[in-house]
């Protein structure tokens, strides 16, 4: 126990200990929020769908050899749109269309790694680090936690000043078409934040896992809590608690980081569920 | 001056026409229900009474200081909503989104107002209850009491004693009547024409025969009605 601790301390003297920790926590709280209206609104493969699409163009990128993750996130953003836009009114077509482009992205992704990137030494090792997250985060550069601590934050303040509409348009679309709020803004909005989160989350669960990371914290306070409000907040503390933990034992245990954290999110997803069974 | 007047309006999504040349119009303190068998477009009218869908041809104008956005609406519940974790409270005051405007959050009057109408809607003594456990019929009242947060004048009312018990439907149909009978001027959507009958003052009957008047002549004429449905 106490040479548990004393590796722990250890490790959290170093830069890059504190790095993922810092960026860890914050896109673990920003997805949960995510995740409480993508859950409420039946869209929770969407994170699923859309980290596929990461992958794939993440296989492009690699392949037009971008080095930062920019495109990604734009072409992440218009699929994103699509399918949330052209998903409200035909459900059928749209988890078809959701499915397509998700198995599609995925094979290509990596169909093209294998194409372009024969003469890499370790291409399945890469491929493992993007769909399963990376064996540790510690390897974040100074830029990686910048943008992910600005675009969490700006996340975060989204929910907070749009937190009212939100709860409205998520509840009953129709309700606020006819009070004559701009319905298809927010839609976007939300639409260009999924994929930003997912692009994200990839650094450090890996695309394959970050849903997890958006749906679970939701799921989970849904078990117990039966408000809008109580159900947001308990998401967001429950994403960030598990977040930290999983980290933390990832570096104690030495395990890949991104399953530890859906690993203990599962745990948490039991715990509740049998609390609100119990209640 | 009519609050809505109806003007020759086609009602579709798109290209597709859903019914044509209807004149009709909504005056202050009027009931009026819209009957006609499924599919003949009533909630077409209504989405684009509301302005959710564009006018095809024809003309919608709102008069007495009215727009589309002024009206509250009681839409059909949806399959979302079934399982949504929120407060009777919180489902209430999003009644109020209009007046947010530019302000992320409600204001003090808004919050009033939700209380206000949550005791008028007699369920006050749910007001921190979960929406989704609660029965069909105080569900119904929730979306009332926030269908009237958006409004002091005019009420639209999408087939609201659907999937109702008969004994919630009658409650419904008596608050809704008290409602109208407190100025509020009553739009309603009805498969049930006894009700219709019995409420209304205004019939508005779409298919492929298109009427529209008070009760009286809506029974006169209502055999001739039928019966020429059969025929055509």
């Amino acid at each position: 126990m106490t040479a548990m601790f004393d590796k722990l301390t250890q490790y959290l003297a170093f830069d890059f200990t504190k790095n993922a920790l810092i960026v860890g926590v914050l896109i673990a709280l920003c997805s949960s929020l995510l995740g409480v209206i993508l859950v409420l609104k039946r869209y929770s493969f969407i994170g699923d769908g859309l980290s596929h699409v990461a992958f794939g163009s993440l296989a492009i990128a690699g392949v037009l050899n971008f080095t930062n993750e920019m495109p990604t996130i734009l072409i992440i953003t218009i699929f994103a749109s699509i399918l949330l836009l052209g998903g409200t009114k035909k459900k059928l077509s749209g988890d078809a269309s959701l499915a397509i482009i998700s198995v599609a992205s995925l094979g290509l992704g990596y169909l093209l790694m294998n194409i372009f990137a024969r003469n890499r030494p370790n291409l399945s090792g890469d491929v493992c680090t993007v769909l399963f997250g990376s064996t540790s985060i510690l390897t974040l550069s100074k830029s990686d936690v910048i943008i992910s601590s600005v675009l969490s934050v700006l996340v975060v303040l989204f929910f907070v000043f749009f937190y009212n509409r939100i709860f409205a348009i998520t509840f009953d679309e129709d309700f606020s078409r006819s009070c004559g709020v701009k319905v298809k803004l927010y839609n976007y909005s939300v639409a260009v934040i999924i994929a930003v989160i997912v692009v994200l989350s990839m650094n450090l669960v890996g695309s394959l896992l970050s849903s997890a990371l958006i749906i679970f914290p939701a799921l989970t306070a849904m078990r117990v809590f039966k408000t809008f409000k109580s159900v947001t907040i308990a998401a967001a503390l429950i994403s960030v608690f598990t977040a930290t933990l999983g980290i933390l034992a990832a570096i104690v245990f030495g395990t890949p980081v991104g399953s530890t954290i859906v690993a203990v999110e599962t745990v948490g997803f039991l715990i509740f569920t049998v609390i609100g069974a119990i209640a | 001056m009519a609050q809505i007047r109806c003007i020759d309006v086609t009602t579709g999504y798109g290209s597709h026409v859903v019914q044509e040349g209807l004149n009709f119009e909504v005056n202050a303190g009027d009931y009026l229900c819209i009957v006609g068998e499924n599919g003949s477009g009533k909630s077409t009218l209504m989405r684009t009474i509301l302005g959710l869908l564009p006018v095809l041809s024809g003309n919608i104008e709102f008069g007495d200081n009215l727009s589309s956005t002024d009206i509250g609406y009681l839409p059909q519940q949806t399959e979302i909503q079934r399982d949504f974790p929120a407060s009777v409270f919180e489902v209430v005051l999003s009644g109020n989104q209009a007046s947010l405007k530019k302000s992320p959050f409600y204001k003090k009057s808004d919050k009033q107002k939700a209380v206000e109408n949550i005791e008028r809607m007699r369920i006050s003594n749910l007001s921190k209850k979960c929406y989704r456990e609660l029965s069909g019929g105080q569900q119904q009242r929730v979306l009332l009491a926030r269908a009237l947060c958006a409004t002091g004048k005019i009420l639209l009312l999408d087939e609201p004693v659907a999937g109702l018990d008969p004994q919630s439907t009658e409650e419904m149909y008596s608050l809704i009547e008290q409602l109208n009978k407190s100025g509020i001027t009553i739009i309603m959507i009805s498969h049930d024409i006894s009700a219709a009958i019995k409420y209304a003052t205004n019939i508005l009957h779409i298919g492929k025969l298109t009427f529209f008047g008070s009760t009286e002549e809506y029974i006169d004429k209502r055999s001739d009605l039928n019966n020429a449905e059969v025929v055509l």
